[in-house]
């Protein structure tokens, strides 16, 4: 039973992080009819945002310590942060610890800048061309993207802590009533899933209960009509660009003490973020994030020890199987509208 | 008026023939030029240094390069002369290989067999390199040494650990360096025994390929031998980033150890994930829970930060490796001078092996009197050498491995700086890592000089 609810906590935590960026991508693609390859690298930007602020914040001196030695025999230099100087040592160490949560502020003007830049910068251009030019254009720009995170931060993972107070695990299953120490669980990940939840939440909420998000809502539905209602739809849709840029990218920032960061992060989702799409249903918010859960456990179970003792292998192939699967009884995906994508 | 030779038919027969041997590729021509492929003709001899410069190992094909770099610097007769003046053999003079200046060209592995491949075949065919050096992966390794096998230059390997590299896919091109995952079970099993016990249960996590499999054989090997139970060990897909459904169950399984057989972002991505689950912070079988990494690299601990800190690993080399253990390292600490004045930062062990191999194999033309690979495969078999950081050291004939002596490292709990993460805790000496090279099947073969 443990193994049961560890592996649903689990996918449920990891299907998080793919309805993330899967929303972003399927919120692209419904407004702007636009396949994104690209939002990976928007989900990688997030992450560096993270990285950045944490190097801004711990920019240092350096003063010479001479009861210890660097590798070639000098007196060693120690760095000490500027923050610690300005704020004192306690609270200088405890704004670099927070490092995570404090670039959730800077991400979102920085990423919503982004997309702004990216949708009209380049991708408007490929509004009226086939999908396929649209793929091409964007998955050039992702690794024109990644290229340059490699180029100033190196090809290296970089380590990003949780703040101290929520490192380690917990003990989930005691508080569910299991017996103590059935199921433990990483704090970070758990906050990760509740931050999921509230960003989709709040996602749905501006589209749902705002002027601005039935206007996008309307032009979703007929873009044709709500211009000829004297809107500017397209404005509309490039700020929407720039919310789903954000989305992404909030979910790098928040990730980044999962795993540490690289250039490369945001193709390794990039992949299994359009399944999560097509399996959900090109364009339909609720498909992607219902897909994404549902995967994120799918994956979970495949890679159990006793799963891959009876079928080898599956866990590097469960979702393409289920893609599959879902795809052939529901051509659309689980939640796909008729005319998306179809000619 | 002189009768010319020419006939139209013979004018024809000499163009297809003149014809068919430019469009031949070189590296099957040197036969009727040459006594073996790409022999140095002019004032200068090319070496071929094909490392990762892009994808996830490009920081440390970077510093591989580095080192190279170096190498060639010491070489000719500049900078230092770094492990020149430790080197036990005294062949090389500084002023190149065999008074030949000494040029590099580069190559991009990418860390892919296909493309580690074409960069070596261009850098053979275009750049007429002699011999091809380098890499950070055991696939790439043993691709590019059955190239470099048929083209008839030699490959001295770089950042390879897998048993097969001179094991069952061995060539008699091909020489390592660098230790194995049979040295690296071998090494740290007694430290394992002696810090944590006999009575352990290990689990391992084993990425799904070459190196994995061999790793987690050697460490299995070697700690049931000192009494571990293996409980289960679970093969984890190369590609994967988030390895939490992994290690979720590791914890109920009746384990007490982690093994991670991970290397690069795999090891960084598990343990991070490992930490996270508060393994280290649990009890297992009334024991403490413990996790082992059974290959360290410090770009790896660099990526993983303060995870690292009191896990149990092998590397194989250090920079502290003199300081700490004294004069029978002679020449790591050259090394790090040397390499610490140019760049900034010590030098890697994937820095310290490339290196060495570069001294290697200059120092086996000088002995053997040409850059004929059959003469400088004579010239490293059995070579018996010091000074080169390693304490004394031997290229063993039949299979083509160094033997020389296993670092176990612990990472730091209170590092000093980001190069600082690793500590090592003990040596183990090469007579202990010690096998049959039949164990591992393959035949070396013969030279090949491409001719």
């Amino acid at each position: 039973m443990d193994q049961i609810v560890l592996q649903i906590l689990n996918g449920l935590d990891k299907g998080s992080a793919y309805a993330l960026i899967a929303l972003g991508l399927t919120l692209i693609f419904g407004t702007l009819g636009v396949v994104n390859f690209a939002h990976g690298a928007l989900f990688m930007l997030g992450a560096f945002c993270a990285v950045t602020l944490s190097r801004i914040l711990s920019l240092s001196h350096t003063i010479l310590d001479e009861t210890k030695k660097d590798f070639l025999g000098n007196p060693l230099k120690v760095e000490v942060p500027y923050v610690k100087d300005w704020f004192g040592e306690a609270a200088g160490a405890a704004i670099i610890d927070w490092s995570v949560p404090l670039a959730l502020l800077f991400t979102v003007p920085v990423m919503i800048g982004i997309g702004v830049i990216m949708e009209r910068g380049l991708i408007k251009h490929f509004y009226k061309r086939p999908h396929a030019d649209q793929i091409l254009v964007t998955f050039g720009l992702a690794i024109v993207l990644q290229e340059i995170v490699k180029y100033y931060f190196g090809a290296n993972q970089i380590p990003m802590n949780a703040p101290q107070a929520f490192f380690g695990s917990f003990d989930f299953g005691a508080m569910i009533g299991m017996d103590p120490g059935a199921v433990i669980y990483p704090y970070w990940r758990i906050i990760y899933f509740c931050f999921a939840a509230v960003l989709i939440a709040g996602v749905f909420a501006f589209l749902q209960f705002t002027t601005f998000g039935m206007v996008v809502r309307a032009g979703m539905a007929d873009r044709e009509t709500v211009g000829l209602l004297g809107i500017n739809i397209d404005r509309r849709f490039t700020i929407m660009f720039g919310i789903a840029a954000a989305v992404a990218g909030l979910a790098g920032v928040m990730y980044t003490p999962i795993n540490p960061p690289n250039y490369h992060m945001g193709m390794d989702f990039l992949v299994i973020s359009f399944v999560v799409v097509v399996v959900g249903g090109m364009g339909s918010l609720p498909g992607a994030i219902l897909a994404g859960l549902l995967l994120g456990v799918l994956e979970s179970f495949a890679s159990m020890r006793q799963v891959l003792e009876i079928m080898p292998g599956i866990n590097q192939v469960v979702i393409y199987l289920a893609a599959i699967i879902i795809l052939l009884t529901r051509p659309r995906g689980l939640m796909g509208r008729k005319g998306v994508m179809e000619d | 008026m002189a009768k010319s030779n020419f006939t139209r038919r013979g004018v024809l027969k000499t163009g297809a023939v003149a014809g068919a041997g430019v469009a031949l590729p070189t590296i099957f021509t040197a036969s009727s030029a040459s006594a073996y492929v790409n022999e140095p003709t002019g004032s200068s001899v090319t070496l071929g240094f094909n490392v990762p410069q892009t994808g996830p190992y490009a920081d440390e094909g970077a510093d591989e390069l580095r080192a190279y770099m170096l190498a060639v610097e010491h070489l000719n007769g500049e900078g230092d002369g770094g492990m020149l003046n430790t080197f036990s053999s005294k062949a090389l003079k500084g002023n190149g290989i065999l008074g030949k200046k000494v040029e590099y060209v580069t190559g991009d592995t990418q860390t892919k067999p296909d493309a580690a491949r074409a960069s070596a075949r261009s850098m053979i065919e275009k750049d007429g390199a002699v011999m091809i050096t380098g890499g950070s992966s055991s696939g790439v390794a043993v691709a590019v040494q059955a190239l470099c096998q048929e083209a008839g230059v030699i490959f001295m390997a770089g950042l390879t650990h897998s048993n097969d590299t001179t094991g069952k896919d061995k060539k008699a091109n091909g020489f390592r360096h660098f230790f194995n995952s049979y040295m690296t079970g071998a090494a740290l099993a007694p430290i394992l025994a002696n810090e944590y016990g006999t009575d352990r249960k290990a689990y391992h996590l084993t990425a799904d390929y070459n190196w994995g499999y061999t790793t987690e054989e050697a460490v299995r090997t070697s700690t049931e031998a000192m009494g571990w139970e293996t409980v289960a060990a679970v093969k984890t897909p190369l590609a994967q980033t988030d390895f939490s459904s992994y290690v979720a169950p590791v914890l109920s399984s009746g384990a007490d150890v982690l093994v991670l057989n991970h290397y690069g972002g795999n090891m960084v991505n598990s343990l991070t994930s490992a930490v996270q689950f508060g393994l280290r912070a649990s009890e297992a079988n009334g024991k403490q829970f413990q996790i082992v990494v059974p290959l360290y690299s410090r770009l790896m601990a660099q990526g993983a930060g303060k995870n690292v800190a009191g896990i149990y690993g092998t590397t194989g080399w250090h920079w502290s490796l003199e300081n700490r253990f004294g004069e029978r390292y002679t020449g790591s600490n050259a090394f790090v001078q040397s390499f610490g004045q140019k760049y900034g930062f010590p030098p890697s062990q994937a820095a310290h092996t490339v290196y060495c191999q570069t001294l290697l194999y200059a120092d086996a033309c000088e002995r053997a009197g040409t850059f004929n690979p059959c003469g400088v495969v004579e010239a490293l078999e059995d070579f018996e050498f010091d000074g080169l950081g390693s304490g004394p050291t031997l290229y063993r004939g039949s299979d083509h491995q160094c033997f020389k002596d296993a670092l176990v490292v612990k990472g730091k709990e209170n590092p000093d700086s980001e190069f600082d993460l690793l500590e090592i805790v003990d040596v183990t000496p090469r007579e202990a890592l010690v096998y049959d090279p039949a164990i591992f099947g393959g035949e070396l073969g013969s030279c090949n000089p491409g001719a």
